[in-house]
């Protein structure tokens, strides 16, 4: 299957979606590249959903415009956009064998049977599904509806392939597995994806970028490294990864560069165009590096609330002037004790002006 | 690109305006003789000719108007084209209908005519699918538009012509104060009953009788269901046959049986007579006797609905609920209960409005219990012949019905009870709780059983020489009604029956599939899609079922006996009737069911590049199979068993068997009637079971659950 020749970019032009008074999406632009995954990132309510609907043609705009592979479909119904979707249900037909669902679009789209049930068994065969072909939906586990909802969509070899929070029906070790089948499959075949999550760490594992909705905007789009080094603000640094908000005080120094005062800490960082004065800062978990103080000084002292052995890492929380911090230490061997007075210093790489 | 579709219709529209007959012919399209004059004789000329030739030049713009489209066909898709689209249908079917109304002595539109205005109805839709309308989808916006412009036609239109009559006095003048004597009198608001012997106005025991029967009905449904699908009741196959046989039964047989029971010279009374000194009386004759009769008739209505309801609840949701350590009654009433909701308020609906609507069993049962329908047809075909008082009593009961409808949706609310996921939904459905058990076998048995009583006594009653009088047996009934005299020539059908029982037979099945599929189709844009307008094309796609029969009747008559639609005499009337009578019970079934079946399969089906049309019969429809099954079996036998409205419809090519078993029974001729009725009866078991055989069960893949096998056990 070459599907790398048929991927097309997604572009939005300014488009609104409004169901009578409420705004679900508000002059949304972006552009995905033909062969890219991208990620539209959001808690419940954002626009996310509604966003991919758009694409797919289940919804229509309101105003604006949306292309595929550079043609206009704005006013195209959902069968004429040569694009599938996963479902978050997986949608697949209680009263269709597995090999009847995957066949379904081929059949749709008036192919002779067994050329469609050919293509469907290579499918099927493509996400590992082989020998299933004659049970029901209700027959399989959650895993292997998932993976036929894939192939159904991927078997029409569409042009932009949509995922719906794919993966939230399954338990979580098959989740971190899955999101790397597809992001395999989705780099081998070239496809252009469209993957809606809420979930930050999976938007991360698998996005070629990623774009945050927030109250039916874009807050941000990127990379994913962008994201998490660079959050514009204060809502994007807190949804990717955590982020510890506090308030601290800028000076500026060049066109750059000013001097961030916490506590008694002063660093070095962009400036980002904020004002003087009194800002906020979102420092990373695992900026923090906390070093025990027996009787001597720092810049920024503060207490172990609460300490949590978790294997790989150790969880702090952490009072101090400057309030309460979150840290992720990856050094196991000897936890500081809950109690114990801490120095706290920062990794500027982790700590951003928002 | 040249768009197929446009192209397609309006060459269809251009082809009928130049060859088919414009005009309805005499003797109908399907004879042949009318092609000898052809084409230039009036009566059969095509449109053209009739123009250009017979000076009816009004007709040109219809033909012009459907081939307009032809200049926007190299137009891409855009909104100039869909405008032209838009405008030359719309103005084409005004166009029509106005010369059709304002231009006298024209005949009846024809073949030619029909055909042009469905082309120009296509090509309004498709305009209308490309300006946005139905999410763009031209199926969806011609089913629209095709549902609607029928109903306006045959449900509306009569309807506003009787309506009409209630403001209108002999002359035709406007007449509101004689509209306010009739409306705001004491026979239809009185409540006298609450304080003396009098009885109330007709619109409050009309009121009461159906809350009382849709709360019965409903019940009793609710009982047959759960014994019929959540149980190991041993007989649920005769069961669900049993509580099937009411509704194949013409009404009024169940208020002639119920008489033959609780009469004067009844079963019962004879017995209580004979047995404990109990004199007879005519008890029954009144509210008790309709509500008996009603609530066995509609049980199975409610039953129907509620068993395809009650089968869809999702086991999974069940079993969430046992784990969550809810016991069997908290599982009951919190999860199983609520979601048979709308199922519920469906079946009450129907229910109330059943009662409210039925003829057949006040007729024969209510005594001096008035209500509205039986005040609708003696103020009609009664020594008054008061077309006002009629209309402004259809207004009273027309009101009602609305309002039962409107509580319905209040009641509802917007909770989803999507409980058919497109998620693999295996599971057992967990046993009843005791208590529900024994209710529901406690209602369900010994109603069974009294319908089979029923049942039995009609059956005997066609075998005895004269019921209440002489009650040795006899065939005479039968050979008077169904003789077949085998001779040489072939077979003689003699029997006075047969006649009105084949025509039954053709024009109910041509109107069961049709009802089927618009009802089916109108719930499909009811719950699948969203497009403006949506409440009123529903309160009009079931208004049809609001209004009593007698009213259909008698505005049919009114509206389609002078042209431009031309019908009465024809068999096309009956079945245009039956379909719009009926089709409201397919829209409810189709409603429930397809709320239960989770949107996302259709949007999915969408997605992998099939159309709307495609994604119904390849997803939707085989899911339905209950509900498609309702809609197919309700629809065939209210055709068979129908009287309030086609008394008034038959013609002495085609009357029907109800018709003239009533005819039997005005003579006195309860012999063959009854004798006629068990032959419907047996006749309808058996297509019912062909239907529900053909069209099969839903396949979902549940676990069956685990039979207890008494093999193999030690004894």
């Amino acid at each position: 299957m070459s599907l790398a020749r048929r991927s097309a970019s997604v572009e939005f032009h300014q488009v609104t979606k409004a169901y009578g008074q409420v705004i679900a999406v508000r002059q949304v632009s972006f552009v995905v590249e033909a062969g890219s995954l991208v990620t539209l990132l959001g808690p419940s309510g954002c626009g996310k959903t509604t966003t991919l609907r758009l694409i797919a043609g289940l919804e229509m705009v309101t105003s604006g415009r949306i292309l595929i592979g550079g043609d206009d479909v704005t006013r195209l119904p959902a069968t004429d956009r040569d694009v599938s979707m996963v479902f978050q249900s997986y949608a697949l037909f209680p009263h269709m064998t597995v090999l009847e669902n995957v066949c379904y679009g081929l059949r749709a789209s008036g192919q002779p049977r067994d050329r469609a049930a050919a293509a469907a068994r290579e499918s099927l065969a493509l996400l590992g599904l082989s020998g299933l072909d004659e049970r029901l939906p209700s027959e399989l586990s959650g895993g292997q509806q998932q993976r036929v909802a894939v192939a159904r969509a991927l078997v029409l070899e569409p042009r932009v392939l949509l995922f719906d929070e794919p993966l939230s029906n399954l338990d979580a070790k098959l989740r971190r597995r899955v999101r790397g089948e597809i992001r395999d499959l989705q780099q081998r075949l070239g496809l252009t994806v469209v993957y809606v999550t809420h979930d930050q760490e999976e938007a991360l594992a698998v996005s070629d970028r990623i774009i945050v909705m927030d109250h039916a905007v874009i807050a941000q789009q990127g990379t994913p490294s962008e994201l998490y080094r660079e959050p514009v603000n204060r809502f994007v640094a807190d949804f990717i990864g955590d982020a510890n908000l506090v308030k601290g005080t800028l000076e500026r120094t060049d066109a750059r560069l000013g001097i961030v005062t916490l506590g008694g800490l002063r660093l070095s960082l962009p400036h980002r165009e904020m004002p003087e004065g009194v800002v906020d800062v979102a420092i990373r978990p695992e900026a923090v590096r906390l070093d025990a103080l027996d009787g001597g000084n720092a810049p920024l002292v503060g207490t172990i609330q609460k300490a949590v052995y978790l294997g790989s890492h150790m969880e702090y929380i952490v009072d101090s002037p400057v309030g309460e911090l979150f840290v992720i230490d990856p050094s196991v061997a000897a936890p500081l004790p809950a109690g114990a007075k801490v120095a706290i210093d920062l990794d500027r790489h982790g700590v951003t002006v928002v | 690109m040249i768009d197929r579709n446009v192209l397609a219709w309006a060459a269809v529209g251009a082809a009928a305006f130049l060859v088919l007959p414009w005009y309805a012919i005499e003797d109908g399209v399907f004879t042949v003789t009318w092609l000898a004059r052809y084409p230039g004789d009036p009566a059969v000329a095509p449109a053209v000719v009739q123009a250009l030739v017979h000076h009816r030049l009004w007709l040109l713009p219809a033909g012009l108007l459907s081939l307009a489209p032809i200049v926007g066909l190299g137009a891409r898709h855009g909104r100039g084209r869909a405008t032209v689209l838009f405008a030359a249908g719309g103005l084409g079917l005004a166009w029509v209908a106005v010369q059709g109304f304002a231009i006298g002595g024209q005949p009846g539109i024809g073949i030619g005519g029909l055909v042009v205005v469905t082309s120009l109805l296509m090509l309004f839709s498709i305009g209308l699918a490309e300006m946005g309308f139905g999410n763009g989808d031209r199926f969806v916006s011609a089913a629209i538009v095709v549902v609607l412009a029928l109903v306006l036609v045959f449900v509306f239109f009569p309807v506003a012509r009787v309506l009409a009559a209630a403001v209108r006095d002999d002359g035709g003048g406007l007449a509101l104060g004689q509209f306010w004597s009739t409306f705001s009198s004491r026979e239809i608001w009185g409540l006298d009953c609450l304080t003396s012997r009098v009885g109330c106005g007709v619109a409050w025991n009309t009121v009461f009788l159906g809350l009382l029967v849709g709360a019965s009905t409903t019940a009793l449904g609710l009982a047959f269901a759960l014994v019929a699908t959540r149980t190991a009741f041993p007989a649920q196959k005769v069961l669900r046959m049993l509580t099937v046989l009411p509704i194949i039964t013409p009404p009024f047989v169940i208020g002639l049986a119920v008489i033959l029971i609780f009469g004067r010279a009844g079963a019962v009374t004879t017995f209580a007579e004979w047995a404990f000194g109990i004199p007879a009386s005519r008890w029954i004759y009144g509210l008790p006797g309709v509500w008996l009769a009603q609530v066995l008739a509609f049980t199975p209505v409610a039953f129907l609905v509620l068993i395809g309801v009650v089968e869809g609840v999702s086991p999974s949701l069940e079993e969430a609920a046992q784990t969550l350590r809810a016991g069997q009654w908290r599982t009951f009433t919190t999860v199983s209960l609520p979601l048979i909701r709308p199922g519920l308020a469906n079946a009450f609906l129907l229910g109330f409005i059943e009662s409210l609507a039925d003829f057949g069993n006040p007729l024969v049962l209510s005594g001096n219990y008035s209500v509205l329908s039986i005040s609708i047809f003696f103020a009609i075909v009664g020594a008054q012949h008061d077309q006002a008082r009629a209309a402004v009593l259809s207004i009273v009961m027309l009101v009602f019905t609305l309002g039962a409808f409107y509580a319905q949706r209040r009641w509802l609310g917007r909770r989803s009870y999507a409980t058919v996921t497109g998620k693999g939904d295996a599971g057992l459905h967990p046993p009843l709780p005791r208590i529900v058990r024994g209710l529901a076998y406690a209602t369900a048995i010994p109603w069974a059983v009294f319908t089979a009583v029923i049942y039995l006594m009609i059956l005997f009653g066609g075998f005895v020489e004269a019921w209440g009088r002489n009650h040795h047996f006899s065939l005479r009934h039968y050979t008077a009604a169904f003789g077949v005299d085998v001779t040489d020539s072939g077979i003689r059908w003699t029997g006075a029956a047969w006649n009105s029982f084949w025509t039954t037979i053709e024009i109910s099945a041509i109107a069961a599939p049709l009802t089927a599929a618009v009802g089916l189709l109108t719930a499909y844009l009811l719950v699948r899609q969203r497009f403006r307008g949506q409440t009123a094309f529903e309160v009009g796609t079931m208004l049809s079922f609001a209004i009593p029969g007698t009213i259909i009747g008698i505005s049919y008559i009114l509206a389609f006996n002078t042209p431009p639609v031309e019908l009465t005499g024809t068999g096309i009337i009956l079945v245009i009737c039956f379909v719009f009578r009926n089709m409201p019970v397919g829209v409810r079934a189709g409603i429930a069911a397809m709320s239960q079946i989770d949107r996302s399969l259709d949007e999915a089906s969408l997605t992998l590049g099939a159309r709307s049309l495609t994604t119904i019969r390849r997803v939707i429809l085989p899911l339905l199979r209950p509900a498609l099954v309702a809609a197919l079996v309700f629809s065939f036998v209210r055709a068979m068993t129908a009287i309030s409205a086609i008394v008034f419809l038959v013609s002495a090519n085609y009357d029907m068997a109800t018709s003239y078993i009533v005819g039997r029974v005005e003579n006195g001729d309860y012999g063959l009637a009854i004798a006629y009725c068990s032959v419907l009866i047996v006749f309808m078991i058996a297509v019912v079971a062909a239907i529900e055989r053909l069209v099969g069960r839903r396949r979902l893949g549940r676990r069956a659950p685990a039979t207890v096998s008494l093999e193999g056990i030690p004894a």
